[in-house]
């Protein structure tokens, strides 16, 4: 009960607009889960950064990344529903569909998402009932910590 | 511009629905690939060619015909993708000009579906069509039809998963077939109260904005194949092989029904069975890797990264690989069953292939997690989708078999 009570508290706190995710602070994966209706079922700690494990309500697990600074470096996702990825890649999301909408009109591929516009690295696979993505934000991602973490 | 697109498809419609189209397909060298089936009422004629946008690569087309339930009143639509890597029928609306009945929720408030693909949602109402496919009927079934032009407003719960496809050159396709290893495109978990439903189905008022609606699986966009009287527990995609370089175009067949009829029993085929979210393992470099599949809607076998197989990213071709000359690969494929598969692939420079070809079974890319074994794997094979749960002679589906 504590638990479900103090993070609304977080989210009420934040500013608006800072409901973001990728590059927002670590108190947005409070943000994060509260949006989604999400439960935290999981925080390990490797070194360098600390990764938060929530499960959607759909039953997705997402995971979130985060160094010292508490600046969210990377997001991952696994379950038989895309998340919510508005929410999830927060200010960068705009970006992402802008670099999808530019590669239809290259050669396009028809399946997995694999998008790098230089500033966000959003890779996407799967099919229905089952997808598996990461993004992640190269200038955010401490030193010494391989963007592969994200995962 | 919608007419000339118009045009593509008219072309298109006449190409693929050809009754030749079958019988003048050129004889595959020995060992290149299987026999296309011969027609049939069970046989659709598939073709891997430019599609209606003409710059469709590795994309597979196929012609349905939809017309208003329990009447006559038709119409033939080429350019349809073939996809098993989702279920239900899905047709753009600029290439549907038939009216068909739209599908209601309780509250009397039309039903319109937003559908995640990976790199995409589509947006569009939920309407009731006969489907036919070749000799085969599929009843008063939900498709969808893509498109904001009757419901213009996505809804930001729907635009958050993805960027919209609205149109046939976003979709690079006149629709998409999905014959999957499923039934219907949501089951269950589309029918529950609150965030645990994951939106796939709203009601659009005539007044207020459209909300997430508790849509029962018997009214959900489903795969026509199930809902055939006969030849129902799946189908056989047919291409053959193609030389390394790529070619135009080439062409092949979809068999509806696994050992149901003289054209469709499973032979030596080797069975792999999936998991409960249709996947499978592959083992790679000694590595197994999860969250592998098989999809003819993928345009390419999508593998890992850069870092893992050293293969560079192309320059143009954004998602493939371009290695500076072609390479040889090996993986084995495991089925939940254990039945283990051996197979080789070969990964090419996509940004070099010829611009007036559409085929190319060495068009390779990232892919994370896993083994995305798109449509070049099907080329010079004939692979078995069997529909969860159905019963074949190899016993029930989901499973892959060739």
């Amino acid at each position: 009960m504590t638990r479900t009570i103090m993070p609304m508290l977080l989210a009420l706190a934040l500013p608006a607009g800072a409901s973001a995710s990728l590059g927002g602070t670590v108190a947005t994966v409070e943000a994060d889960r509260v949006h989604m209706k999400a439960a935290l079922i999981g925080i390990t700690q490797s070194g360098a950064y600390t990764v938060h494990t929530i499960l959607s309500p759909t039953g997705t697990k997402i995971r979130e990344y985060y160094g010292a600074s508490g600046v969210i470096f990377g997001v991952a996702w696994d379950g038989a529903w895309q998340p919510d990825l508005r929410q999830l890649f927060g200010s960068y999301f705009d970006r992402y569909q802008r670099a999808l909408q530019g590669a239809r009109k290259a050669r396009k591929t028809r399946g997995p998402v694999a998008v790098d516009d230089g500033t966000v690295v959003v890779r996407i696979g799967g099919h229905l009932r089952s997808v598996v993505g990461v993004a992640y934000v190269p200038q955010l991602i401490p030193a010494g910590v391989d963007p592969g973490v994200v995962k | 511009m919608p007419r000339v697109l118009i045009f593509g498809t008219l072309l298109l419609v006449a190409q693929v629905s050809s009754p030749q189209c079958g019988s003048t397909t050129p004889a595959a060298p020995d060992g290149s690939g299987p026999a296309i089936a011969a027609a049939a009422s069970n046989v659709l004629p598939i073709a891997v060619n430019g599609g209606p946008t003409n710059d469709a690569l590795n994309s597979v087309f196929a012609t349905v015909t939809v017309c208003v339930p329990g009447t006559s009143n038709c119409q033939t639509i080429g350019g349809i993708l073939v996809d098993t890597g989702s279920y239900g029928l899905r047709i753009a609306s600029s290439a549907l000009t038939l009216s068909l009945p739209q599908q209601t929720g309780t509250s009397g408030a039309p039903v319109v579906q937003c559908f995640a693909f990976l790199d995409s949602v589509t947006w569009g109402p939920v309407v009731t069509a006969d489907v036919r496919l070749a000799g085969e009927q599929a009843s008063a079934i939900p498709i969808q039809v893509i498109g904001t032009d009757r419901f213009p407003s996505i809804p930001s719960g729907c635009s958050s998963q993805g960027s919209p496809e609205e149109t046939v050159s976003d979709l690079n396709a006149n629709g998409i077939l999905g014959i999957g290893l499923g039934i219907h495109d949501c089951g269950s978990d589309c029918t529950i109260v609150g965030p645990s439903n994951p939106g796939l189905y709203y009601t659009c008022p005539a007044s207020g904005s459209c909300q997430v609606t508790q849509e029962p699986v018997v009214n959900q966009v489903v795969n026509p194949v199930a809902v055939f009287p006969s030849d129902n527990n799946g189908a056989i995609i047919q291409l053959p092989a193609v030389p390394t370089g790529g070619q135009a175009s080439i062409a092949g067949a979809l068999i509806f029904g696994i050992g149901t009829q003289s054209n469709n029993g499973l032979g030596s085929a080797k069975v792999l069975t999936t998991d409960a979210f249709g996947n499978m393992q592959t083992t790679f470099n000694g590595q197994s890797y999860g969250n592998s599949f098989l999809d003819s809607g993928s345009n390419g076998i999508f593998f890992l990264d850069t870092a893992t197989t050293g293969l560079p990213a192309c320059r143009l071709s954004t998602g493939f690989y371009c290695p500076p000359s072609v390479r040889a690969f090996s993986a084995t494929q495991v089925g939940a069953n254990g039945a283990t598969s051996a197979v080789s692939f070969n990964a090419g420079s996509v940004d070099s292939l010829n611009a007036t070809f559409s085929v190319m079974s060495e068009a390779t890319g990232s892919n994370p997690g896993g083994f995305d074994w798109g449509l070049p794997f099907f080329y010079g094979r004939s692979i078995y989708t069997a529909i969860a749960g159905r019963s074949t002679p190899a016993g029930n589906g989901p499973y892959w078999a060739y």
